[in-house]
């Protein structure tokens, strides 16, 4: 058949239709089957919910384990002497002190790896105030000591280094000493106490710090400058530090080019042979923190790729929803077509519907994910961590399995015959 | 030519065929269940394509065009009625008819005006906001007019249009379409009652996939009878009814 010659009609190549007209479409269809639509996206949201708060829960963990680890200090060696013996040369070994105060002074001016570096004496003393005494460990240490193991002076101050060189009868009180000499929320701030026998005035009290991985509590303690517990408790200074020293390098990345850099140090200072052993040894924090934090990381990766497995059972959910829905429509598929819809509007509708289903999913379970890390954070004080990229993440996946499992639908859509369609039943 | 391939079987369910459709002409095609009559609509409505033959529609030919070509035909020279109205179903009237400007990429004010256009030229500019289930099968066939009119197109192209409908209304719906031809558009009407054909301008009867007997006639003027005093509304008859003349099962053979 030929009409009329008319005017050709001209060729244009539209840009098809308005995406957000077809985003509209989308959602009405949604909208038509709530409680089908709801348990589709089910899937998806438990999925997308068990993601978050797994990782929830690992991130939390290893930000306990790391805390744990920042509140004995970042970047931190401990240096102990003597706790090796060196092949029998030296007869007992871990009693006999190996490191000196010049020791301690060559760790600090030598080695450009070390920002700071303190000792740390030792005892077990009584402390006496005027209603109640308290025995804790009473440490004797320098002012850097309180910057290496990163714990601020909460009330009053630290003492200086004109303490240290005049050993004054100075200390500095950890809260729990505090609560049990003073009692809970006072500022003993200026009174004394006697520690030894001897008379000590309280000049700060460090901040509190809790409790190690351990349990062990860390405000159970005083501070007093080294000289003064070398000369009051120790009785006299001598040439060895019969202790241990503290050691903050510049940087956490730093830490183990200064764990060497003092190794290779301390062994030419004591003269050690090419085979010997070390008379002493260095304890690395960060790296021990490392490995804890790697087997939280495991943990959890363990745990999200379980919840993703669900989230791949939601896309199947999804597709088999989405196929349904094809079929159902075949009849306004037809329609659509004969009324100029081309293959790809079709396919961009059902994507865009199977997109809109998966990714309503994903933000419900992203609220529900994050209101069950923050129930077991405030119900059972699990340490809980939701980070913003698993969200986004979570969201991003949901899209995706969304367009994957889509698609499928979608093309059975674009390519049904119109004809056949609109016979459809 | 159009062949249907079932199985190992043949159907030539057009073949011959050579028809030449003025513009502004009103043509009935009629035969029987079987006939090919269904076959050459869906040729002339872009929706199929011939197995060998020429189909030339204003000025193009869309025998060879591809999906996307001939869905752009449809859209914009085509309309299309069809028995069972074919209206989207929960959808209000305007909404269907703004449908095919949808595709045209018409931004949302425009469609609605020209869509609410199209309603009251088929008298329906107070029931915008029904949906099919509100409407009587009368209603319904309006609005699918409506749809078919709202792109301005060339042809409109009519399967059974009052097959579902009481004579009244059909007489009604055929006043439409003469009107519709009056206004310039090419309508091409299939239909197998004789008296509904008495509308158009020329009548073709189509037979074993042949075309029997092709000829001019004086057009019937529609005449909608006055209302009987005991309806108020005569076109609440029939809806949704549905009823398809069984074609075989095809593959397409090139």
């Amino acid at each position: 058949m030929s009409a009329a010659p008319e005017t050709r009609r001209p060729k244009k190549r539209r840009g098809g239709l308005n995406p957000l007209q077809t985003l509209r479409v989308a959602l009405r269809a949604i909208w038509r089957n709530k409680m089908r639509s709801f348990l589709t996206t089910l899937g998806i949201i438990i999925g997308v919910a068990a993601v978050i708060a797994m990782m929830a829960i690992g991130a939390g963990a290893k930000a306990q384990v790391e805390a744990a680890f920042a509140a004995m200090g970042t970047n931190l060696l401990i240096i102990q002497s003597g706790s090796t013996s060196s092949g029998g040369v030296r007869g007992g070994s871990g009693s006999q002190p190996t490191l000196t105060w010049d020791d301690l002074a060559a760790i600090r001016t030598e080695v450009n790896t070390v920002k700071a570096a303190a000792p740390q004496l030792r005892s077990n003393q009584s402390i006496v105030g005027e209603d109640a005494n308290w025995t804790t460990g009473v440490i004797g240490t320098s002012p850097e000591y309180f910057e290496i193991r990163s714990w601020p002076i909460a009330l009053g101050s630290a003492f200086t280094q004109s303490d240290l060189d005049g050993g004054s009868k100075v200390v500095i009180l950890g809260q729990t000493v505090v609560d049990r000499v003073f009692g809970p929320n006072t500022d003993p701030v200026g009174h004394s106490v006697r520690i030894g026998g001897k008379p000590f005035e309280v000049i700060g009290v460090a901040a509190k710090k809790g409790q190690s991985a351990q349990g062990q509590d860390y405000d159970d303690t005083a501070f007093i400058p080294m000289t003064t517990f070398a000369q009051n408790i120790q009785g006299g200074l001598t040439k060895y530090l019969s202790g241990q020293i503290y050691v903050a390098a510049t940087s956490s990345d730093a830490t183990s080019r200064a764990q060497k850099d003092i190794t290779s140090l301390l062994r030419d200072r004591h003269r050690i042979g090419m085979r010997a052993e070390d008379d002493f040894s260095i304890r690395n924090l960060s790296e021990i923190a490392g490995a804890q934090a790697e087997g939280a990381d495991t943990m959890t990766s363990l745990l999200a790729s379980v919840a993703a497995v669900s989230l791949l059972v939601g896309g199947i959910g999804i597709m088999n929803i989405m196929l349904v829905s094809v079929t159902e429509r075949t009849r306004e598929i037809g329609i659509r077509m004969a009324i100029g819809a081309k293959p790809r509007n079709i396919l961009l509708q059902f994507l865009i519907e199977a997109l809109a289903l998966s990714m309503a999913g994903g933000f419900l379970g992203v609220a529900l994910g994050v209101g069950v890390a923050q129930y077991l954070a405030t119900r059972f004080k699990w340490p809980t961590l939701v980070q913003p990229d698993v969200i986004l993440a979570s969201v991003a996946f949901s899209a995706f399995v969304g367009v994957v499992f889509g698609m499928y639908p979608a093309r059975k859509a674009s390519r049904l015959d119109p004809i056949d369609a609109l016979r459809f039943e | 030519m159009k062949i249907y391939v079932t199985g190992d079987v043949e159907v030539r369910a057009l073949a011959g065929v050579s028809l030449s459709i003025e513009a502004g002409e009103f043509v009935a095609i009629m035969g029987s269940s079987g006939s090919g009559k269904s076959t050459l609509m869906n040729i002339l409505g872009c929706l199929d394509r011939p197995t060998s033959g020429k189909y030339i529609l204003a000025g193009e030919e869309v025998s060879r065009m591809d999906r996307d070509e001939l869905a752009e035909v449809r859209n914009e020279v085509l309309g299309f009625v069809f028995q069972n109205f074919n209206l989207l179903a929960r959808t209000s009237a305007i909404e269907n008819v703004e449908l095919p400007l949808v595709y045209q990429g018409v931004g949302s004010a425009e469609r609605e005006r020209r869509a609410k256009r199209a309603l009251e030229r088929v008298s329906l500019g107070s029931r915008l906001d029904h949906t099919p289930a509100q409407l009587s099968g009368g209603q319904q066939q309006r609005v699918a007019i409506a749809r078919a009119l709202v792109g301005d197109p060339k042809v409109i192209l009519a399967d059974e249009p009052t097959g579902n409908l009481d004579s009244r209304t059909s007489i009604e719906v055929m006043a439409l379409f003469q009107e519709l031809g009056r206004a310039g558009i090419t309508i091409v009407l299939v239909t197998h009652e004789p008296d509904i054909a008495e509308y158009a301008t020329r009548v073709i009867v189509v037979k074993d996939g042949r075309i029997l007997t092709d000829a001019r006639r004086e057009q019937k003027v529609a005449v909608v009878p006055p209302l009987p005093a005991s309806a108020v509304d005569a076109a609440v008859a029939i809806t949704g009814a549905s009823a398809g003349h069984p074609t075989p099962d095809k593959g397409h053979a090139t």
